[in-house]
């Protein structure tokens, strides 16, 4: 079979790539792209650090033929990563040290993104949840959910101000 | 006072947190060179066999396809991991010349152009193996008539001519013969696969005169070491680039992948990267060794241990790799945090035709702490003593002469169960609330 062009939106840009038939957008975005935020820890499912967000929502990208994303939204951490600084989910991260080896570390990440951006305020349960097809070996998974807590709690912080600021 | 201290106290932040939490940190399988190839081995589907023969015609091929390596490519085919701290003999083989001894063993090495032409040649290269009877059990592989997995004629290490690593300190039957009880254990472990996140692996990319290794290996010299010794290079031809590692746990301190990709570099001059996938990280990379530990222990009616007997099984699989090492450990610590006057300790390292087995994580230890902890809660069951007080009452004080005859100087177990007690809410008795690791007095070192 013939490679194809796929054309989709990473980080907001627009890209083209050349791809070989079922090549899957963790290699294409690893190999081709540069990404290597995306990690590759079993291609098979099942440990979730090649997460990435597809039209704002975690997916595996080990699992997904390229094909499929052609039109859509891709966002890996590459592209969420300030010039300058950290986002919130980042820093909380850091701070409560949410990580050991840092390999499962951007997937968690975008799943606590995601996770946020539709409940502000998860209980640990929720973050259980939504932290349940990742898997991290070194941690025990304490720091990380500390880490979305504190995450939490931040954006609220940040949204309390801003809508103050609206409000004067 | 605590103005001279800038690190002592304070919370810092990892000098690697940044790159960590951006997603910037390179691991190994991140990097990538212009003109790389990709390297994949056959395997032996079958636990013991004879090589007959391999027959590459139908890899050579598939497109992509650019050379193999065979047990004859590899200069110096037989080596052994410890052999660098004088551990002998040479056992394991690179790829194996007429017989593999686990499932799993490389055959053949395939070099390609992508990843997906070197699974296909893998697939294409036909194998004709002649099955041999197999062993899977310690107890099994030590009687007569087993199956033999080492080139030495028993299956098991050799420790300075012996059989086992063996400990004798004061006279056990005696210890025995003294005790108001006896109890007896026997415990099993199984073999743990330590499943970093991130699979072992290595990139070789040769450069004028020498090769520059990335790899994710713990231990960045025993691996450039032992790469020198296979490939017969001078060390300083070899540069190993190491730190970043995605998870270890002990399981990326064996030397499997570094030796092929860089022969690979050496003979056909491009880069080689060889990353396990995730079927070889769980199925073929070493597990902490599965053991058996029996004991027999010699106790006083107030708990006091007189007397230990440990016959210690680790089962190294095919290879024996770091479990000689994790054995003496064992041995070593086969009292545990206790002092026992009389004791005699046999541990023997097994061979069979699973898995190699080498080191996690306390390795030879862990396993050992399991069994010791379980007997002594047997121990205060059986004298009717609170688990606690059997404890404190067993518990290693400086001055304590270990079995491999050490001067126990800094014991803390009294301490840090008093620790433990208040953290737990546990009220000791004052008896044990008092005690601390301080010397025995000359009438408590009689006992």
């Amino acid at each position: 079979m013939a490679s194809v062009v796929v054309a989709f939106e990473l980080g907001g840009r627009p890209v083209e790539v050349l791809v070989s038939p079922l090549a899957t957008l963790q290699q294409v975005l690893r190999t081709q792209l540069g990404h290597t935020s995306v990690k590759d820890g079993c291609r098979q499912g099942g440990c979730g650090s090649c997460t990435v967000l597809l039209d704002g929502e975690p997916v595996l990208s080990c699992l997904l033929p390229v094909e499929d994303v052609a039109g859509r939204r891709v966002t890996t951490l590459e592209d969420l990563t300030p010039v300058d600084g950290l986002t919130t989910v980042q820093r909380a991260f850091l701070d409560a040290n949410g990580f050991q080896c840092g390999y499962c570390t951007p997937g968690m990440e975008l799943v606590t993104k995601a996770l946020l951006e539709r409940n502000p305020a998860p209980t640990r349960a929720d973050i259980a949840e939504a932290l349940s097809g990742n898997v991290c070996r070194c941690t025990g998974y304490v720091p990380i959910i500390a880490a979305v807590e504190a995450a939490a709690a931040a954006g609220s912080a940040a949204a309390v101000v801003a809508s103050e600021g609206a409000t004067r | 006072m605590t103005a001279q201290y800038h690190v002592v106290g304070e919370s810092l932040e990892r000098t690697d947190g940044v790159a960590h939490v951006t997603g910037r940190t390179l691991y190994t399988a991140d990097l990538a060179f212009p003109g790389m190839l990709h390297l994949k081995v056959v395997r032996s589907p079958l636990h013991h066999a004879l090589i007959r023969g391999v027959d590459l015609s139908a890899a050579e091929r598939v497109p992509g396809f650019v050379r193999a390596l065979t047990h004859a490519d590899v200069p110096h085919n037989v080596y052994t991991i410890l052999g660098l701290i004088g551990v002998e003999p040479e056992e394991e083989f690179v790829l194996p010349v007429d017989r593999v001894r686990y499932k799993g063993e490389p055959i053949v090495a395939i070099l390609a152009e992508t990843e997906a032409a070197a699974y296909e040649a893998v697939g294409k290269v036909q194998l004709d193996l002649e099955e041999l009877p197999a062993v899977f059990d310690m107890d099994e592989a030590l009687a007569p008539g087993a199956p033999i997995v080492t080139h030495w004629g028993n299956n098991t290490f050799m420790y300075e001519g012996h059989p086992c690593r063996r400990v004798r300190y004061g006279d056990v039957e005696a210890g025995f013969a003294q005790a108001d009880h006896i109890l007896e254990g026997e415990y099993r472990t199984s073999p743990i696969e330590h499943a970093p996140l991130e699979t072992t692996g290595c990139i070789a990319v040769p450069e004028a005169g020498r090769f520059t290794v990335y790899t994710n290996t713990q231990a960045v010299y025993f691996s450039l070491d032992n790469t020198s010794i296979i490939l017969g290079l001078q060390p300083n031809r070899l540069r190993f680039i190491g730190g970043t590692v995605g998870g270890g746990f002990g399981g990326k301190v064996d030397v499997i992948v570094e030796p092929l990709a860089t022969l690979g570099a050496m003979r056909t001059g491009r880069p080689v990267r060889y990353v396990y996938n995730r079927q070889e990280e769980m199925q073929v990379s070493s597990t902490r060794s599965a053991e058996t530990i029996r004991i027999k222990d010699g106790v006083m009616a107030d708990g006091t241990i007189v007397a230990r007997k440990v016959t210690g099984l680790a089962d190294c699989g095919a290879y024996s790799r770091q479990t000689p090492y994790a054995i003496t450990k064992f041995a070593a610590n086969a009292t545990g945090p206790y002092r026992i006057p009389n004791v005699w300790v046999d541990a023997y390292c097994v061979y069979t035709n699973r898995t190699p087995t080498s080191a996690m994580r306390g390795f030879g230890v862990t396993m050992g702490h399991f069994a010791i902890e379980v007997q002594m809660d047997k121990i205060a069951e059986r004298c009717g003593i609170d688990p606690w007080t059997v404890r404190f009452r067993n518990a290693h004080r400086n001055g304590d002469v270990k079995p491999h005859r050490k001067v126990t100087s800094d014991a803390t177990l009294i301490e840090t169960m008093q620790a433990a007690a208040r953290l737990v809410g546990h009220g000791l008795p004052p008896e044990l609330a008092a005690m601390t690791s301080a010397p025995r007095t000359e009438w408590e070192g009689e006992r």
